[in-house]
């Protein structure tokens, strides 16, 4: 075989995959799509009109709905920032500080739970005073749900975002600002706009995972029905009482998860 | 409540509110007495043994389990310690490859049962009682369960698909007493860690929980008529990997020398 055979585009590329490539592949297929296939299998369809209405399971839907957009809406307006600054400024132990703006994304959920209790817990560095001072608790209430989720999520969109910025044409910006654009103006007409792709990625990735979130929320903010258990939780808990509504709730998360990967089916879905 | 009487009448009949050993206990359905020193078959057992057992069992067992090796050096014991009904969830759900099931009530032990998963008659082995823990010193003055329903007192509860739940709410429904907790922990080792932490003031936990926790927390004692014990059923699982293993740990559970251990963890005799 030469070089020429090798570089040449399309279906022979293909057939110079090494041996045994294709039945691992085909095992990591069924790995990834046998537990789908099983959560189908076992959904009960025609019970899904009761459940939809079961009280657990629409608290539980309406309090993930309210903490995951509000954990969107509050990485959104901080995370934004949070990328710009990476991208655009330096300043000292810059790789420190991005490293530590990552660190949620492979931290186990359950030891950022941890660390939240320690951080604004009622004994925490900032929630002791926090309570003894304002009389805020942040466990064992939603704001404490919504904080948790933030967390682990917000760096998805800081990742994203950052890498935005940084592939972007900044000449554009310069124009504006040549054009007499202030730096706000030149941020919001031309930077946003700009950015608008990254941003929908970034806040896409951002609401599945804290939609998604478990570990850090039980772990921080506890649960209790309609109060800090969210979707998440509740499968967990009706895995014990009510196999069917679990799978129900599981369902609602799979078909969401669904949505936002065609919403990001450029990122993930592109096969060319 | 009719129900709510009846399984509460199912439970005070497995424990008793005496100290009335129930027949079967400590003895295994052959009526032969076990002992710690006796493997079953009379052969070296060896392998691993996988023990399913509640969470709050954790400390007792993680020591039992100890001195089982010690008998049985060739015998690897692992635990999985959760909550009883997340156990039983996985072994008839998941088929988890689990050799004992030790539960914290009678209900998840019938799942199993139900399933026909089990080896044998599933047996109590020891007693548990509601206690309700507070913070070392007792700085709110909780003296009751009626307590708990200050406003000034934030408390946790397990929730009530656990068996410490279970047990919780009906030493509350027959006391008559309306609690609003903070949360609903996924087992009862939870509620203790929110009070150590002292997230919560109070928590209903199991009197064995309290002595696990050592100085961390303080204990409200809840009175006899008031309390709910919980009693503790082991069994053999059918699909055992290690069957001889399996029924000889069970029958060491029963026997006196873990019974003894388990008194000193604040478990009491069945």
């Amino acid at each position: 075989m030469n070089v020429t055979t090798r570089l040449t585009p399309g279906t022979r590329r293909a057939e110079t995959m090494p041996l045994g490539m294709t039945p691992l592949a085909v095992v990591a297929l069924g790995l990834l799509i046998l537990p789908l296939v099983g959560l189908l299998a076992n959904t009960p369809w025609t019970r899904l009109g009761d459940l939809v209405t079961d009280q657990t399971v629409l608290a539980a839907l309406r309090l993930s709905l309210l903490t995951s957009l509000s954990a969107l809406a509050l990485a959104t307006v901080l995370g934004v920032p949070l990328a710009w600054l990476l991208a655009r400024r330096d300043f000292p132990a810059k790789p420190l500080v991005r490293a530590l703006c990552v660190l949620p994304m492979v931290l186990p959920p359950v030891v950022g739970g941890v660390a939240l209790l320690l951080a604004f817990g009622r004994r925490g560095l900032i929630g002791q005073p926090l309570h003894e001072l304002a009389g805020i608790t942040l466990p064992f209430s939603p704001a404490g749900v919504v904080l948790a989720e933030t967390f682990v999520a917000m760096p998805f969109l800081v990742v994203t975002v950052e890498a935005g910025l940084r592939a972007m044409d900044r000449r554009y910006e310069d124009v504006a600002a040549t054009l007499g654009a202030g730096r706000w103006l030149a941020f919001r007409r031309v930077t946003l706009p700009l950015l608008a792709p990254s941003l929908g990625a970034g806040m896409a990735l951002c609401w599945a995972r804290a939609l998604g979130e478990f570990g850090a929320t039980i772990t921080f903010a506890g649960n209790l029905t309609g109060r800090t258990q969210t979707m998440p939780l509740a499968v967990y808990l009706q895995l014990e009482r009510d196999l069917d509504s679990a799978i129900l709730l599981s369902l609602i998360l799979l078909a969401v998860s669904v949505v936002v990967l065609i919403t990001l089916r450029g990122r993930y879905l592109d096969t060319s | 409540m009719r129900g709510a009487v009846v399984s509460l009448a199912v439970l005070l009949a497995a424990c008793g509110s005496g100290q009335a050993a129930s027949p079967q206990a400590g003895t295994r359905d052959d009526g032969r007495t076990a002992t710690a020193s006796e493997p079953a078959s009379g052969q070296a057992l060896s392998g691993q043994l996988t023990v399913f057992a509640a969470s709050s069992l954790t400390d007792a067992f993680e020591d039992l389990g100890e001195r089982f090796t010690r008998t049985n050096p060739d015998v690897e014991v692992a635990f999985n310690f959760g909550s009883s009904s997340t156990l039983a969830t996985q072994i008839v759900q998941g088929g988890a490859p689990a050799d004992v099931l030790a539960s914290a009530s009678q209900t998840p032990m019938n799942d199993v049962a139900g399933a026909e998963l089990l080896a044998g008659q599933p047996q109590t082995f020891t007693c548990n009682t509601l206690e309700i823990a507070v913070e070392r010193g007792n700085p709110l003055h909780i003296q009751s369960l009626a307590d708990l329903t200050r406003p000034d007192v934030t408390t946790v509860l397990a929730a009530e698909e656990v068996p410490a739940g279970g047990y919780t709410r009906h030493a509350l429904d027959v006391a008559g007493i309306q609690v609003t907790p903070a949360s609903l922990e996924v087992d009862v080792r939870a509620v203790l860690s929110r009070v150590e932490l002292g997230e919560a003031d109070a928590g209903v936990v199991y009197v064995s929980d309290i002595v696990a926790a050592g100085d961390a927390v303080e204990g409200v004692q809840i009175p006899p008529e008031r309390n709910v014990p919980a009693s503790y059923p082991v069994a053999a699982l059918a699909e055992a990997p290690n069957p001889q293993a399996a029924e000889a740990f069970v029958d060491y559970v029963l026997s006196d020398e873990a019974q003894a251990t388990l008194t000193e963890y604040g478990f009491s005799a069945p």
